[in-house]
């Protein structure tokens, strides 16, 4: 594990510590992408190039822009203006569906189970290229008997790994709201990605359980995939992440490796305001505390 | 009393000619509303999109009955795909109000003076645009025993109809059951969710409209058929809401529920009647209670009255999964 952690750190030995700065080998570029809803620009990210076998977060403050910025970039939603790529694939006025066809599929800060579907079928969904999904194929069942054994094999084997295999025949109407979150990760798997998109994968999550699944966070880059997650836990963003981007009234206010960060100026001024107090001080100096700890500790 | 004609009248109504039409046109509710979660309140605009291009390609143009019923297919598939192309993309809701606009305009059309000749106005149109179809009838009687009673010409509709019903049915059972009928119900959970996982979800919602809508218009094949004759009014706004009663009553989204809704619904709307037309006739409900001529009514009211006690105390239906909805709740 040590040593995938060094083996990532060094997509970033070159990278500038700078809102916008190059990566070596990006997985998404965006440019000039916004947003404005009436008044209100939501998101206005100059430049933003997302690093391959990577785990990047993506913080800021509530109200950042960080989910529109991601219905944006799935197609779930049209900007104002910009152009942004997957695998050097323009994805502009791309349906969401073909977005996650590419291999880029993301998951909701609002959960979405599909409730009265029980949690094996959530997942055996999920699989791509399924023969049985075709309107004529679903008539004649020994088409895609075969295939349906394998993903639903496939589908348990994941969700052993997330320790949901004793929920697999409820309604993940049932699941609570954490094992709802498990569920979605473990569905998002199911397609493959490349790219795995994440809105605030820890929310409502406890720790025992956040522990596990920050391992298969882990464990995703292990598998060579990259990662993009929105998290306000911190404690996630420090132990995790490779590289940390921060956006800020739906600009990119800065971005480097999670130390940098938590020390950098502009962020804490983002995070707690212009004019913080004592107290708002003394938090971000905990934070700061937390940050040299983790040092200490590698 | 006369309880036999009572069980005769109300026994051959379960299995009879409209039980028939309301579970095809309930099947493909299902389709709609129980299994994709498409809100179609225009079921009645299939029937009768079905019933008037038998009547009219043979009556009006003398196409042959079964070339008619090809184009009675193509016809629904077209109206399906001018009710979802605009729509589907959209809120649910927008599907909802132009289904219902989309038949009550079927309607209106086809009862409206200027296309008298081709469609027969308000009167629609009657003749013998079956003959082909009884021609096949093997039955040279009825049925005629003391407790049910079938004409030739309804023995030979029921026992097609119901074996349309039983093919149907299966065909439905095999499609929900298999990886494009999970897709189907996973856009009527969360459609966002599907099209994250790489489904193209309009395409899916476009097919459940337009099989739905095919076998809505079956069922106005067999409307038109048994009784040789289209009327414009038989197909308003009450027909689809009687056909979302069906579904319910049977409990959405189970492949057999729309088969027992429509048994239950015809065997209490003729028994209701029956009782109660027998009941004032012999005087044990007095004159100035219920009129001969109210039962008509009063039977939909003593419907509407069951329909609400069964939502209160069984509110997924008869076959229904009360864990399902109890989970509904919860969401
Ligand atoms: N559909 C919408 N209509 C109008 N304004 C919107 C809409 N969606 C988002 N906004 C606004 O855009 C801004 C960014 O919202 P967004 O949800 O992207 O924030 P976020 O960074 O994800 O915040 P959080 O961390 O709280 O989830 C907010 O000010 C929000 O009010
Ligand atoms: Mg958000």
């Amino acid at each position: 594990m040590q040593e995938r952690n060094n083996n990532s750190a060094e997509f970033f030995l070159n990278v500038e510590l700078a809102p916008g700065s190059k990566k070596m080998d990006p997985i998404l570029i965006a440019d000039r992408v916004s947003r404005n809803f009436g008044g209100l620009t939501a998101v206005d990210v100059e430049h933003l190039e997302v690093q391959r076998g990577a785990i990047t977060a993506l913080i800021g403050p509530n109200g950042a822009g960080k989910t529109t910025f991601f219905n944006l970039l799935t197609g779930y939603d049209k900007p104002n203006h910009g152009e942004w790529s997957f695998n050097g694939k323009n994805l502009k006025d791309i349906p969401p569906y073909r977005v996650a066809k590419l291999g880029m599929v993301r998951t909701f800060q609002l959960t979405k189970a599909l409730y009265r579907l029980t949690v094996i079928q959530n997942m055996a969904l999920a699989a791509k290229d399924q023969k049985g999904e075709s309107l004529l194929r679903s008539l004649f069942p020994f088409t895609w008997r075969k295939q349906e054994t394998e993903i639903y094999l496939r589908s348990e084997e994941i969700l052993k790994k997330f320790k949901l295999i004793d929920k697999k025949d409820d309604f993940a109407a049932a699941l609570s709201g954490g094992q709802r979150k498990l569920l979605e990760l473990a569905r998002a798997l199911m397609v493959e990605p490349e790219l795995i998109m994440l809105d605030e994968p820890m929310a409502g999550v406890n720790p025992a359980l956040k522990q596990s699944l920050l391992e298969h966070i882990k464990d995703l880059r292990a598998q060579g995939k990259t990662v993009l997650f929105v998290e306000h836990d911190m404690d996630m963003v420090m132990e995790i992440s490779d590289w940390v981007v921060v956006m800020a009234q739906g600009k990119i206010i800065a971005e480097g490796p999670p130390k940098s960060i938590i020390n950098n100026q502009e962020v804490i001024t983002a995070y707690l305001g212009a004019h913080h107090d004592a107290e708002l001080d003394e938090n971000s100096e905990s934070m700061a505390s937390k940050n040299l700890k983790g040092g200490v500790n590698q | 009393m006369d309880f036999l004609f009572i069980a005769q009248q109300t026994l051959g109504a379960t299995i009879g000619v409209n039980t028939v039409i309301f579970a095809l046109a309930a099947i493909g509710l299902n389709m709609h509303f129980g299994y994709t979660g498409l809100l179609n309140f225009g079921q009645a605009g299939f029937l009768a999109v079905g019933a008037y291009s038998v009547a009219v390609s043979v009556e009006t143009y003398g196409v042959p009955l079964f070339i008619s019923f090809l184009i009675g297919i193509l016809n629904s598939v077209i109206f399906a795909l001018i009710l979802g192309i605009p729509t589907l993309r959209l809120r649910a809701d927008y599907l909802a109000i132009v289904t219902i606009a989309a038949a009550e305009i079927i309607r209106k059309v086809t009862r409206s003076a200027t296309f008298n000749d081709v469609l027969g106005g308000s009167d629609g149109i009657s003749g013998k645009f079956g003959k082909d179809f009884f021609d096949f009838n093997p039955f040279k009687s009825g049925l005629e025993t003391s407790i049910i009673r079938f004409s030739a010409n309804d023995l030979w509709v029921v026992i097609v109809g119901w074996t349309i019903v039983a093919i149907i049915t299966f065909l439905m059972w095999v499609m929900v059951n298999s990886p494009w009928g999970r897709v189907l119900k996973a856009i009527r959970e969360d459609e966002d969710a599907v099209r994250s996982l790489g489904k193209n979800v309009y395409l899916y919602k476009m097919q459940s409209l337009i099989i739905g809508g095919v076998i809505g218009s079956i069922a106005g094949f067999v409307y038109a058929l048994s009784r040789q004759s289209v009327q414009p009014d038989n197909y308003s706004t009450a027909l689809t809401f009687f056909t979302y009663t069906v579904l319910i009553l049977g409990g959405a989204a189970r492949v057999f529920s729309p088969i027992i809704g429509a048994m239950i619904f015809w065997f209490l709307i003729v028994f209701i009647e029956q009782m109660l037309r027998q009941a004032v006739t012999a005087g044990y409900i007095p004159e100035w209670l219920i009129g001969v001529n109210q039962v008509g009514q009063i039977r939909f009211m003593l419907m509407g009255l069951g329909l609400m006690l069964l939502m209160i105390f069984r509110p997924q239906g008869i076959f229904g999964d009360k864990k399902e909805l109890a989970l509904d709740a919860r969401a």
